[in-house]
């Protein structure tokens, strides 16, 4: 199933936050996280990350330190920081209510149509 | 790495190709070829074999056009040069840069010819003063509202407050040699100056972003501005020396027809200069502020001492305050322009610190100006000077108290650098709100004296 693109935007923010509070990691670790927790459902263009990175950081979501991988190579880590995790509880309690809502709505349309949609 | 030699080579294509792109810088390359690398190597250990897993690899990182305009978007401190050189989308065929050019001299000669005609228009002195900065503003913004195809709405909010501005200069009884008349003099090109930035982040002063680009602007600006004054000074002195030698008195043409096209025309055209060879004052701006700010805080310093040292503060006199409130402002802008010019994400260093410095040292010529200009004013009463000398200061006040208290939390990494410049950028207008206040309210109330 393909996760419409303006559903990946608005979740990105908060799935990279709530990925980093689990403790720092690197783009490409972060990505494959997330390909992880979606069971593969949400692909995301792998460049579109970094900007979204910088941003977070530039708002001081987070913070980033180069480092190095095993094999020698410069690789920038991303932690969170106390703003981040403000930020990130802030999402969490919009996106509760957002589901909250939706899962009413998916309820009271537990008719016909509720079959053909794919929604869980 | 010689078993993979052709892997390798496409790598380094790949990193040039990218490299190119302006909106990148380099480190941002390293984070995506340490991406490229890991997604190439998960993409092996599946069992593809070099080129199959560059290629995937190559196409789950995007289109490069696309990821690039997300940089570009994140990170557009770092593209604005070229955004002016060459104007988003592909209109820019018909503006050509000889068209610009022409743009450009024509509104600096018609500059020229609204100072020229002004001084002949002004019998007085101070009237022609009062008009100086509305005889050049229309030209400057014209160029940006040119450049930047403004749109009716916006080119309103240029005219309207521009007419407003002019008609209250102008129509105001002020009695000759009074201060009121001085001081609108002084305070609006302050609002024409606002009215520029208006113009050039083509109505979109909501941006921080943009505004911080007018900041910058404002800066190079002086820079380029000075570089040209250089220049046509040594011309000037060079030209006056050959014909005196001759026999020819050069002066009167001087005075009266080179001075009044040159001095506004060449504002004009520097200008167009930051607008068009951004790059070349772009890497002398930071040294600029790196050089001056610690010299501005050993002055600063210096002068706190002598102020200390000679005594009571009711003592220091009229022409003194003024000459101190100029310094704070050079402050101001020495200070802005140096937060403009900083890498945003570059964690707190030295010279973070020493910016600190600057501020508190301003902020403690500021609080002896402020107990100064109390004192004379409990001493002496009201003058529209001192009210608005007071109000200056107090606003300088506000604005470096809360400048030190951001850059204190930015040290100790508690706030990004984007809170601090967030400061700067919203605080900007409040200066033309006081301007405003003094141009337009001040004479009234204080009887045009």
């Amino acid at each position: 199933m393909r996760i419409d693109k303006d559903l990946v935007a608005a979740s990105a923010t908060p799935l990279v936050l709530g990925i980093l509070a689990d403790g720092d990691l690197y783009g490409y670790a972060i990505l494959k996280r997330v390909s992880e927790l979606s069971g593969g459902g949400m692909q995301w263009t792998d460049g579109m990350l970094y900007p979204l990175l910088h941003r977070l950081e530039r708002l001081g979501y987070v913070s980033s330190l180069w480092g190095t991988s095993d094999a020698g190579r410069r690789r920038k880590h991303y932690t969170i920081t106390p703003a981040g995790r403000d930020a990130l509880a802030d999402r969490q309690e919009q996106w509760t209510v957002v589901a909250d809502a939706l899962r009413q709505v998916w309820q009271t349309t537990q008719g016909p149509a509720a079959a053909t949609e794919g929604w869980a | 790495m010689t078993p993979h030699a052709e892997l390798e080579a496409q790598i380094e294509r790949w990193r040039g190709y990218v490299q190119r792109n302006r909106a990148i810088s380099p480190s941002d390359v390293d984070e995506l070829e340490d991406h490229l690398r890991e997604q190439i190597a998960d993409r092996q250990a599946t069992g593809l074999d070099d080129e199959e897993a560059f290629l995937v690899a190559i196409k789950r990182l995007g289109n490069l056009d696309a990821v690039s305009r997300e940089f570009a978007r994140e990170h557009s401190d770092r593209l604005w040069k070229q955004l002016v050189l060459v104007p988003a989308g592909s209109d820019d065929a018909n503006a050509s840069p000889w068209r610009e050019l022409a743009v450009v001299l024509a509104l600096a000669v018609g500059a020229g010819v609204a100072v020229k005609a002004g001084s002949a228009w002004f019998d007085d002195g101070a009237a022609l003063m009062r008009n100086l900065g509305l005889l050049v503003f229309p030209f400057l913004a014209a160029y940006f509202a040119w450049k930047r195809r403004i749109t009716g709405a916006v080119a309103a909010t240029l005219i309207v407050p521009f007419a407003a501005l002019a008609v209250a200069l102008n129509l105001y009884p002020f009695a000759p040699a009074g201060s009121t008349g001085m001081l609108a003099a002084l305070h609006a090109p302050v609002i024409l100056w606002l009215l520029t930035g208006l113009a050039y982040v083509g109505g979109r002063w909501r941006s921080d972003k943009r505004r911080m680009d007018f900041v910058r602007f404002t800066g190079e600006l002086a820079v380029y501005y000075t570089l040209l004054a250089l220049g046509g000074a040594v011309l000037i002195a060079l030209t006056l020396a050959t014909l005196r030698g001759i026999g020819v008195d050069f002066q009167p043409v001087l005075e009266d027809w080179v001075l009044p096209f040159a001095v506004p025309g060449a504002l004009v055209v520097a200008a167009w200069l930051v607008e068009a060879k951004q790059q070349v004052v772009e890497n002398i701006a930071p040294v600029l502020t790196r050089v001056f700010t610690p010299l501005t805080v050993a002055m600063l310093l210096v002068l706190l001492a002598v102020l200390a040292t000679a005594g009571g503060f009711v003592d220091i006199d009229r022409n003194l305050l003024i000459l101190l409130d100029a310094i704070l402002v050079l402050v101001l802008c020495l200070l802005l322009y140096s937060i403009s010019a900083r890498d945003p994400l570059a964690p707190p260093g030295l010279f973070d610190a020493l910016q600190l410095a600057l501020v508190i040292a301003a902020l403690a010529v500021d609080a002896v100006m402020l107990t100064a200009m109390l004192a004379r004013i409990a001493e002496f009463g009201y003058s529209p000077n001192k009210i608005a000398a007071l109000g200056l200061n107090l606003l300088l006040l506000v604005h470096l108290l809360r400048a030190a208290w951001l850059a204190v939390g930015f040290l100790r990494g508690r706030l990004p650098f984007a809170a601090v410049e967030r400061w700067q950028t919203r605080y900007l207008p409040i200066y033309g709100a006081w301007a405003t206040v003094v141009v337009v309210v001040f004479p009234p109330v204080f009887g045009f004296i």
